[in-house]
């Protein structure tokens, strides 16, 4: 991809050497220790006696409350998080309920998914990218509840594409036959989002 | 503003540093000929690509600061321990390639069919998308009011400085910005930015 690009005169590598981390870290991308906040509205918060989550077919969902929500199985993962921003961390802790029993649950009633949020956010996803275990609703991290900046009660966790697809304040997972985009994916943002083949925006 | 979609596929090109100038003792204004110029809407960003002698890339969003129309500049504040702002505000000349792709984005944007009023909100170097908007709006003659708030941690660093001292082009309405406040808003929070949530 950057093959006929020319070097940039005077530029020299100033990062710290990854040691075994390097291959951890997708083109184009630089390790942070942070955590950083980037939202396209202002943060909702939604209390909890009022939220619920909904699986499936517009009309047709299963849905919990969040003290159903909070009785489902759940699980602990680490994991790499990708923003298409450019920046990235590692060993993310997190807690959450894997989406592939929120589709055994509910029913794999279709090939896409679109997440939706409160506020109005939305993003697209194909099903078999939040199955077989690479997806959770999750509602912890750092062993702490989900920080509503960092989209508590509960965000979408998709670590292997880009973050903007681990939808902050997730509240439903709608089930569909077509690959509709969503929020950022309409501004030009890539439809799938690998952060390993560096699809960034349309086309790449 | 919903729809306006941008398709268009991104291709990376190398543009020519034509201009720079410092606005602070660490923030540098760099314009920039680019070959291949779509156009960019008010409040757009744009990547920057760098990569060294070993082909090691490095990657970077910046927001557009000038005006559509007015061909286009970036503004870089210089992050000490950083990899790519200082090549940027130390290093780069007059003359030199700089790869780059965009406009990108387009939900943190603003034209004159839009309207207002406008009240923008920033610190540091989240003013850059904004001082576009601004100087857009005084291009476009758009009477549309609008209230700049506007934190720095000093009087010095003050981006833009003798810009937003300025009036308003033609006196119309108010003044488009209070004066700068050293003390101002502390550590404001800007509730809108233009990248995707993360």
């Amino acid at each position: 991809m950057t093959g006929t690009s020319p070097v940039s005169r005077g530029f020299h590598r100033r990062r710290q050497d990854l040691g075994e981390n390097a291959g951890r870290i997708p083109p184009g991308q630089y390790l942070t220790k942070d955590f950083p906040v980037l939202s396209a509205g202002p943060t909702p918060h939604t209390a909890l006696d009022r939220w619920s989550f909904s699986v499936g077919r517009d009309g047709r969902q299963k849905s919990w409350s969040w003290d159903e929500f909070r009785a489902l199985p759940s699980q602990d993962v680490t994991v790499d998080i990708h923003c298409v921003t450019k920046w990235s961390k590692l060993d993310t802790s997190w807690q959450g309920v894997s989406v592939d029993t929120l589709l055994d649950l509910a029913g794999h009633d279709g090939p896409f998914a679109m997440a939706h949020c409160d506020g109005g956010y939305t993003t697209n996803l194909p099903v078999e990218d939040l199955t077989g275990g690479k997806a959770w609703v999750a509602y912890a991290y750092d062993g702490r509840p989900l920080e509503p900046e960092h989209g508590g009660p509960a965000r979408l966790l998709v670590p292997h594409l880009y973050f903007w697809k681990s939808a902050k304040w997730v509240r439903s997972l709608e089930l569909r036959d077509t690959n509709d985009p969503g929020f950022w994916e309409n501004y030009g943002y890539h439809i799938y989002g690998d952060p390993w083949r560096e699809q960034r925006y349309a086309g790449d | 503003m919903a729809g306006t979609a941008l398709r268009r596929r991104l291709t990376w090109q190398v543009a020519k540093v034509s201009a720079v100038s410092d606005e602070t003792a660490s923030v540098r204004t760099i314009m920039l000929d680019v070959p291949d110029c779509p156009g960019h809407q008010a409040g757009q960003h744009l990547d920057i690509r760098l990569i060294d002698e070993d082909r090691y890339v490095a990657e970077r969003s910046y927001s557009i600061a000038s005006a559509p129309g007015e061909g286009v500049a970036i503004t870089v504040e210089r992050l000490d321990d950083g990899e790519v702002s200082p090549y940027l505000t130390d290093e780069l000349r007059v003359g030199d390639d700089l790869e780059l792709r965009g406009p990108i984005g387009g939900y943190f944007t603003w034209e004159p069919a839009d309207g207002g009023p406008l009240l923008l909100l920033a610190r540091g170097s989240g003013v850059v998308p904004l001082r576009s908007i601004l100087r857009y709006r005084e291009r476009t003659g758009s009477d549309v009011s609008v209230r700049l708030l506007y934190s720095s941690r000093t009087l010095d660093d003050v981006i833009y400085r003798a810009e937003l001292d300025r009036p308003a082009a033609g006196g119309r309405g108010d003044p488009h910005a209070d004066p700068p406040s050293a003390t101002g808003l502390g550590r404001l929070r800007a509730a809108r930015r233009h990248g995707p949530a993360g």
